[in-house]
This record gives C-alpha cells, structure tokens and sequence, in this order.
C-alpha cells in the first residue's frame, strides 16, 4: 500500500539546501516579541530530495493523462498539449516578472513583451470569436461565467433597468446557474425539447421584461448545434436581454462560425479547453470573457491599450468598470501557452480543429450508435451524447462502463452528465486523436457492450487492475477524514 | 408497500399524524432515488415555517435535496439520531429513519396531502 | 497540419462510417449565413518560429533587475525538483479527478497538499485550493456570511489593496456591506476594530503580516469578535508562517493566503494559488474542492474527492461557490516544495528571509534622511520613509538596476513618500549593500 510523504519522514532528515546567512546578517536582532513566534515548529515531513523525487515519482505513474492515455471526457475538450507551449511559458523573461512591475512608475518599459502577449491574445481572441474586446483576467471557465454576468448585470443597471432573471436551460453544466446566482440573479430554467434544442415554446413563454439574460453553450452539452439559435437571439434582444455564451463546446466551431455572429453579446473561452493547455490534475486553467462594444465600459480594470508609438500600457481610469475581477491581468502563464498555441494553428490550423473534432466524434456516434441507445438520433458535433439504458436493464450502469474502461487502459467519457438524459455516457475525442486510437475506444465500448449482455455480474469488480478498485465514497463522505 | 397511516406531497415528504403532533420525513421513493445518505442537515427546534418552506437539505454522495415543510409548523423536536447514523433514512424511510416532529402544525391543510393511494397513483405516473 | 493525425484516407474511411459525402455535411445545422469561410487571422507558422517570436518578446521584459519588491509576491527560489516532478506529464495533462481508481495521483497529493497546509497554518482542514489569495479572501467572506447569517464584513486596511478592491468587486450585487477601519501608524488599531463588532457582523478580516509588513498577535481582537459571534479571517504569507504564531494559534476560524511564495514562479500575475484552511465544524460550507481518505473492497487506501454535495455541479443555483476548477498544478507545487523544505527548512526559510530583513533595515536606515520604524516588528518587509515622493525615486532607482520596493502612495492616501521593501533569502548581502549604497547615491 502507498505511503503518505509524511509517514515517509525520518527525523534530521534534510532535502532543503538554502543559502546561508553571513555574520553580518546572522548577527542582527530580530525585533520580533517572543509571543509573535509560532510555539511548535510546523509538522512537515523530514525527508531527503530523493525520498522526495521517488515519492512524486510514483504517484505520478498512478494516473492516467492525455499523454498516455485516450481521454475522451465530453465537454473538457482533452486535446493534445503541445510541448512546445511548455517550453515558452518557461521562458524567464516571462516566468520571473513580477505582477507589480507595471504599476511603478517607469515600469511598463520593463513589461512591454508580456503587456503585448496580453494585447494580442485579446486581438485573436476577438477575430475567433467575433467580439469587440476581451477581459483575460478570469481564471477559470465559471470565473468567467461570474464575470461575464457581473457585466450583464452592469449594463443592466446603467441602463436604469430593473432585471432580476436569467433563462438557462436544464442541459448547462451547474456553473451557470450558480454563476448567475452570485450575481445576483434568481435562475429560470427551460426544459431541452424532443430534439435536443431549448424547448423553444416554454422559452419564449419565459422571455419577459424581468429578463437580464440568456445563458447558453452552444453546441449544447448534448453535442447539438442549437438550429434556432438566430430566433433565440432576436427574441432575447428584442426585451434588451443579453445573450450570453459558454465557450465550453466552442472547439466545434472553431474558424467556421462565431458566436459573436450568431447574436451573442458576452462569450466566454476556455484556455484549458480549446486552446490546449494543459488540465494539470484540475487546474490552472483561464476564462477570457469577450464582449460586444456595448458593454466594454464595464470590462474590468485594468486593460492593455495601445498606444499611437506603438507601446503598450495598462489603463486603470474606468469609471464604469465592474472593478477587479483578479488580483492582475489574469493567469498570465496559461494565457502565454495558448498565444502560442494560436500562432501555430493559424487561420488554417483553426478551421482543421473544428472539422477534425467534429468529424471524429460522428464517427464514434455512428459506429456506437447500434449497441448503445443514442439520447437524440440526429448528426453530433464535436461531442456525442449515449445513455447506457439498454446495458442498465442488466444492471451495467453507466459507471460500470465507465470502470470496465478504466481497465482496459482508457480514461472513460463523461457519465451522468447532461442530467437531462439518463444513464449519460458523453464522449469526445477532440481532433488530436487517431483513426486507431478511437478504433480502439470503440472495440473496448463494442466488447463491454457484449459483456453487460453476457456476463453482467462481472462489473462490479472493475476496474481490476489499478493501484486501488472503486473507493467507498460513502465512507468518504461519512468519516471526513480529510488530512493527514 | 407505501404505508396507509402517512400522508404524502409531491416532493416524497411523508406526513404522520399523532394528535396535535406531526412528524414529517422522506418517502422510501426518495431516499432510493438519493442513494446512501452521507449527512442530514437537520433544522433548529424552534424553527417556524409556513407550507412548502425547507425544512432542511439531505445530502448523498451524488446529490444533495431539499426538504420541505408539507404544512405550516414549528419544529418541536428533531431526531438526534441521524447526526451520526444517516442511514438510518436508507434503512427505515418512514420508521427509524424519521425526520422530525411539527407541534403546533396546520392541521386543516393535511387534507390537501395525498393519501397512501393518491401517492402510490402519482408513483406510477411518473 | 500540427497536432491533428487524421489522413484523407482516414476521412474517407470515416465519413463512410458515418454516411454522409463530405466534412461540411456535418455542419448542416449551421445556418449558411453565418458559416465563415475562414478567420481574419495570419497563416499558422512552424515551432521554430513561433518560439523565435515569443523568444524576442520575452526579451522585451527586464526581469534582471535586484528585486526589492514584494506585495504578497516574493522572489523566492524554486528548487529545481519542484519545476522537474511538476512538469511529468503524468501530473499535468491529467484532468481533475473525477474517476478517482485511474487518478491516484492527483488524489493522493491534493490529500498531502491539504495536510500540509494544515500543518503551516495549524488549521484543522484545507481544500484543495482556490484560484489566488484575493478570490480565496472573497471566498472566506461569503463562508463566513453563509455561517454567521449576518451581512457586514469588517476590514482592517492593512489587508492587500488589491485584494479589498476584489472583496468590493465581487459583492456590488450582493447584500454585503463593507466597514474598513483604517491602520494608525501602518498597524492595525485595536480599539476601533473592537468597537466596530457588533451584532450585524459576519466578520473581521485582518492579514498577518500586514501590507505594510507589520507583524501582530490578533489573539486579542479575535477573542472579542468571537464574544460578539463574530467570525475571524485572516489572510496571512504562507513563508511567514515558518517563523509566526499560527492563525490557528491565535483562533482564526478561516485562514486564506497567497501560496505564490511557495515555489511557484511569479509569472506576471498568474497562474497563483489560493489556499483556505477552516475549521471542521464548517467543512460543509466551504467552497472549492475537497479530498478525502477512504478504503476500496480490498480495504486499500485510496482518495476521492469528496463532500461534492457543495459544489455547483450538485447544488447548481444553491452551491457554495460558482468554483469548478482548482489551481491542481500550483497546489502539487506548492506540496513538493513544502515537502522538499521540510520541517527545518520551513523554519529556516523564514529565518534567513528575516534576518537579511534586518540586515537591510540597519543598511537603509542609516541612510540620511530615511527613516526606517523601528518599533513595530516585521518579518521579510518593512516600510521606510523617505525625504522625497517614492514614485520617482522608485524609477531612478530602475535605471540603475533596482526594482526598489513598492510606492505606498499608489494605495494609501498620505504615504507618497513611503516605500515598502522586501527581502527573501535571493538576496545577497551584496546585493543588499549596494541597493543601500545606490539609493543614497539617489537621494
């Protein structure tokens, strides 16, 4: 059984190498009361640097990652992280320069190449998307949903207008909902329709004077390109509702439509998805929020200007602004690694990602599609979208194929989500993975298929071959043991 | 078997009613569709709520639901012994697994509830 | 085409499969009026170029400079192990770990990561993180509104301006009212903080040390905020608390902080790491992930993240917080190096960064005209004052090669001559000799 690092420690142990004080320095004396110092010393773990690299080392090998394994998680987007995005956002002229720099005086000289990442990325971003101007302080996808509906409700008040709503329909991932919420808003949610659409009737129906704004994710979690999207938006606009964007599923689009074009007013893009930087186990990720001229009053201070030399300079005089939204100008190292990733791809390389991420998903669609119950029988896009029901009348739920995929090598799809259909299995490959490698996911899914059919009783075992089996998540949650 | 000495709502709350003291908990429906209970965020005695109001959230590993008020009524006492025995819902829904107690409650609004019958209709319905 | 491993004859192959002629077919359900034929953008370019490109752009940035400057964002040194074991694969291109059997890994160092921030701060439970030290700041403040049911937030303003401006930016379509009790003297003043809590508070949030970087013993304050039900934040630099009385010690029921300092780069701002540490009587209404200890069938150890019923995938409308991701590889870094430090070299860590303080302090100081206080205590940072506006001195002090510290009048009103001066054990005493030497040379 793995150790923890701490039962690794050995007292007088030391992997520290420090560097050491002169006389001149040792001899000075603190003026520091007694009682201000902590009575015992912290409980870290006494080990030396190799106990530290084997430790992490092996818990590295524990996990299952995009660069070995397929990870076709619906609505992450898992693509391939370009190593070479690594090795930029290590650059020190990049990764040394402290936050600060630009607020002394003389000290936006120092920072011009950083300041000029941040303008173009805001430019590319903008072109891609079809907005007026971009914030790129959020540091996460809901960071930017909080955001994104701190402007709505802005310009919402700056107009004098009283709102207090906002539609979201049962498919969105649980961001928005509580993103709205904290910005005040009270939630209204319309049903999805037969075919995998907002109910457009119940939607109009909810579309009144007290509406803020719609939020939507388009495709939808359901992989479904939203066909009355243009009505959606002229209904909404029409009551001075704003239309509101997440770009979680915008890796279907890419450099073929733009949500600016098909009415959106606030739109934001997830870094970590579609601009392939790297998930890291949960995190760092980044969610620039871009907006239509309208509302650029009320983007958060600061923003990078141009000048007329051609410099570059923070501007922190917006009387309109909603304030701060970050401590600085965003997850500035995330931020470096998909500029680069854009200057890779290029307007070609853009328009590849969509057609790639959407045809690799329709292809697993339509060769799963006999064994496994579709939730809506039309054409995906970059995600699709079964329920295990049919494995479940045998009593193999969707968490079962998940775990027989585990064992078989495969990082599973995403389960129980959307929550509008039962027994969810949400698949997507993204464009960076091979005929072979999703012939290999659909062998796995054909073969447990057949295994729930004849041998039911063998899942619950599952997985059989990783460090641990399932977890009692009831126990988790009961005992609450949450430290060491 | 849906027992016939309870009301039922809509939300699966069970009713029982035992003079002027009402106690109130989850149906077996729900706790089925919750899973195993992890933590019952039980409410104050003293609490005063009018119909439908929350009377408290029930957490599982996956889910997390509210429950509500099927009448108006101050809670009068709670059952301590879901503090550390959360299960106790997934084992005895309408026995053991009892929520809590309303004293004073409106008594006139329990026939609005739904029978054992009624219930067990709207079970299949939906 | 980079990235994407898909041959005509794989595409004809599929599209086969799937039945339709061609790749447009696919995006049928796109109104044609608003299919582009393509984006307004230049033609990708080669690897070589791209990193030649962003090559000269970093050369745009002076990041040479002898940093005196700090915040709440220190120049520390990253042990080489920390950018080595953080940069395996394995730990980033994994996702959040969600089926915990294929994510051990991750499960097992967030685990470790919340111990350890427990043990620094002597908390009784952390999560997994948050996204930096001004949101997990926000965070607290709605935890502590959601615990206490009361609306007001007292705020000592020797907390980070920054962050103060976050906690009113966040809260503007909220029913949260601000009080902020100005600091005297750069320290915080005890007797209008006490008078101030009173029934309608959810809480005081102080920082330890201080903006200013003023070190105290809240015990004190904390105690009459607890005899009026009110709770206790505190943001405090995760490095001071090598040497500190622990938040935990003086009674602090939320703990949050900037883990920057713990050996993650600086960045420009980001990715950073906020960390939170509470108590267990509060676990359920604290935001942001959590993991937690638990048996497989075999009875083997393993982790889960765990108590998901806060969260906004669950309670959606009703959630704790919006939050969805951590900062996972900032936390796994912030572990390594905690671990590779240790229990010694955390404590010697903080006593090198405060002795060169000193050291610096006794340089400056004798300086004529600066003045450097000598009364109130302070760990790595400390206000000097000097005879002339701070600003322009800071930027004759960048021609030469300094980044001189932090001009307190860009946030406080009235302290246009005051500089805020950092040091961390980077610093030579060379270093500090002739930053010492230049700055008189300035003056």
């Amino acid at each position: 059984m793995s150790k923890l690092i701490y039962e690794k420690s050995a007292p007088g142990r030391r992997a520290d190498n420090l560097p050491r004080l002169t006389p001149a320095e040792a001899a000075m004396k603190l003026r520091i009361p007694h009682k201000y110092f902590r009575e015992q010393d912290a409980e870290l773990p006494e080990l030396s640097e190799l106990d530290v690299v084997r430790h992490f080392t092996n818990l590295s090998r524990k996990n299952f990652s995009v660069d070995a394994n397929m990870y076709p998680l619906g609505s992450c987007t898992m693509k391939y992280n370009p190593k070479i995005c690594e090795r930029i956002a290590s650059l020190d002229g990049f990764s040394a320069l402290h936050p600060l720099l630009p607020q002394l005086r003389g000290g936006g000289v120092l920072t011009q190449g950083a300041l000029e990442v941040l303008y173009e990325t805001e430019r590319w971003l903008g072109e891609i998307v079809g907005m007026d101007a971009f914030t790129l302080q959020p540091m996460a996808g809901s960071h930017g949903e909080l955001t994104g509906m701190m402007l709505v409700a802005a310009y919402h008040k700056d107009r004098g207008n009283r709102k207090t709503k906002v539609i979201i329909p049962d498919s969105a991932h649980g961001t928005n909902p509580s993103s709205a919420a904290i910005a005040g808003y009270t939630v209204v949610t319309i049903p999805t329709g037969a075919d995998g659409g907002i109910d457009l009737a119940r939607y109009e129906a909810a579309l009144d004077d007290d509406v803020a704004a719609v939020m939507l994710t388009c495709p939808s979690t359901l992989g479904l390109f939203e066909r009355d999207i243009l009505k959606i938006a002229a209904l909404a606009h029409k009551r001075d509702a704003l239309l509101y964007y997440d770009g979680a599923n915008l890796n279907a689009l890419l450099g073929r439509c733009r949500p600016g074009d098909l009415g959106f007013d606030v739109v934001h893009v997830n870094l970590h998805k579609t601009f392939a930087t790297p998930h890291g186990g949960g995190g760092p990720g980044a969610g620039p929020v871009g907006v239509k001229a309208r509302l650029i009053p009320y983007l958060p201070t600061s923003i990078v200007v141009k000048r007329s030399d051609g410099t570059f300079a923070l501007e922190y005089e917006r009387p309109k602004s909603i304030g701060y939204i970050a401590s600085f100008y965003g997850n500035f190292g995330i931020i470096l690694r998909a500029y680069a990733y854009m200057l890779l791809l290029g307007r070609e390389g853009m328009r590849r990602v969509s057609e790639n991420a959407v045809l690799n998903a329709n292809y697993i669609q339509a060769r799963l599609k006999s064994r496994y119950d579709l939730a809506y029988d039309r054409l995906c896009m970059h995600e699709c979208v079964f329920s295990a029901s049919r494995q479940s009348a045998k009593g193999v739920h969707a968490i079962d194929v998940a775990k027989a995929l585990v064992e078989r090598g495969i990082h599973p799809p995403t389960v129980y989500f959307p929550l509008v259909v039962k027994e969810a299995l949400m698949i997507e490959p993204t464009e960076t993975e091979s005929r072979e490698q999703m012939d290999e996911l659909i062998d796995a899914m054909l073969e447990i298929a057949d295994l729930a059919e004849h041998d039911p009783a063998q899942f619950p075992a599952m997985p059989r071959n990783t460090p641990v089996g399932r977890l009692d998540e009831v126990k988790a949650a009961r005992d609450m043991c949450f430290k060491a | 078997m849906i027992p016939k000495d309870a009301y039922y709502t809509k939300d699966h709350e069970w009713l029982k009613v035992n003079g002027d003291e009402a106690t109130v908990g989850i149906t077996d429906h729900a706790q089925e569709a919750l899973g195993d209970i992890t933590f019952v965020d039980l409410p104050k005695v003293g609490k005063v709520l009018k119909a439908h109001d929350s009377l408290l959230v029930v957490e599982s590993v996956k889910a997390a639901s509210d429950v509500y008020a099927p009448v108006a009524g101050t809670v009068s006492a709670i059952n301590g012994a879901l503090g550390s025995a959360p299960e106790l819902i997934n084992q005895s829904a309408q026995g053991d697994g009892w929520i809590c107690k309303l004293k004073p409650f409106d008594a006139s609004a329990v026939g609005s509830l739904m029978t054992a019958d009624q219930y067990e209709a709207f079970l299949a319905e939906h | 085409m980079p990235y994407i491993p898909t041959t005509d004859q794989d595409r004809e192959t599929m599209l086969k499969s799937i039945g339709v002629p061609d790749v447009d077919s696919l995006f049928a359900d796109i109104p044609a009026s608003v299919q582009i034929p393509g984006l307004n953008l230049p033609a990708g370019q080669s690897e070589a170029e791209v990193y030649e490109h962003m090559h000269r752009l970093s050369h745009r940035n002076s990041h040479d400079l002898i940093s005196f400057l700090g915040g709440g964002y220190y120049d520390h040194f990253i042990p080489a192990c920390v950018d080595e074991l953080s940069a395996r694969s394995e730990f980033y291109t994994a996702y959040t770990p969600y089926q915990p059997e294929a994510s051990q890994g991750t499960l097992q160092a967030i685990f470790e990561y919340q111990s350890a921030i427990c043990r620094i701060t002597d908390m009784e439970v952390a999560n997994a993180s948050l996204y930096d030290g001004g949101t997990a700041l926000y965070e607290a403040a709605m935890m502590a509104i959601r615990l206490t049911g009361r609306r007001k937030i007292l705020l000592d303003s020797g907390v980070n301006p920054i962050y103060r401006n976050i906690l009113v930016s966040y809260t503007s379509n909220l029913a949260v009212d601000f009080e902020e009790i100005p600091v005297v003297h750069g320290q915080s003043d005890r007797e209008r903080i006490i008078q101030a809590l009173d029934d309608k508070t959810a809480a005081i949030v102080l920082q330890n040390p201080n903006f200013f970087g003023a070190v105290d013993d809240f015990s004190d304050v904390i105690e009459s905020a607890h005899r009026k039900g009110c709770m206790a934040i505190m943001s405090v630099y995760p490095v001071s608390l090598g040497l500190l009385k622990t938040p935990g010690q003086m009674g602090v029921d939320i703990v949050t902080g900037e883990g920057q300092s713990l050996g993650l780069p600086l960045s420009f701002g980001g990715p950073y790491l906020g960390f939170m540490a509470s108590r267990m009587d509060h676990v359920r209404k604290m935001p942001g992930r959590i993991a937690g200890a638990t048996i497989d069938g075999a009875g083997r150890r393993g982790f889960v993240l765990t108590l998901q019923a806060r969260e906004q995938h669950i309670r959606r409308e009703k959630a704790m917080s919006n939050i969805c991701s951590n900062e996972g590889l900032c936390a796994l870094r912030a572990l390594i190096y905690l671990s590779w430090l240790g229990k010694h070299g955390f404590k010697e860590l903080a006593n090198t960064c405060a002795q060169k303080a000193e050291y610096a302090k006794t340089r400056l100081s004798a300086i004529p005209g600066v003045g450097v206080k000598k009364s109130a205590p302070t760990f790595n940072e400390f206000t000097i004052e000097l005879p002339c506006e701070a600003s322009g001195l800071v930027s004759r002090m960048i021609d030469r090669g300094f980044a001189p510290g932090f001009p307190l009048g860009r946030y406080y009103q009235g302290m246009d001559n005051y500089l805020l001066v950092a040091v961390t054990e980077k610093r030579t005493r060379e270093q500090i000799g002739m930053f010492a030497e230049t700055l008189e040379g300035v003056l």
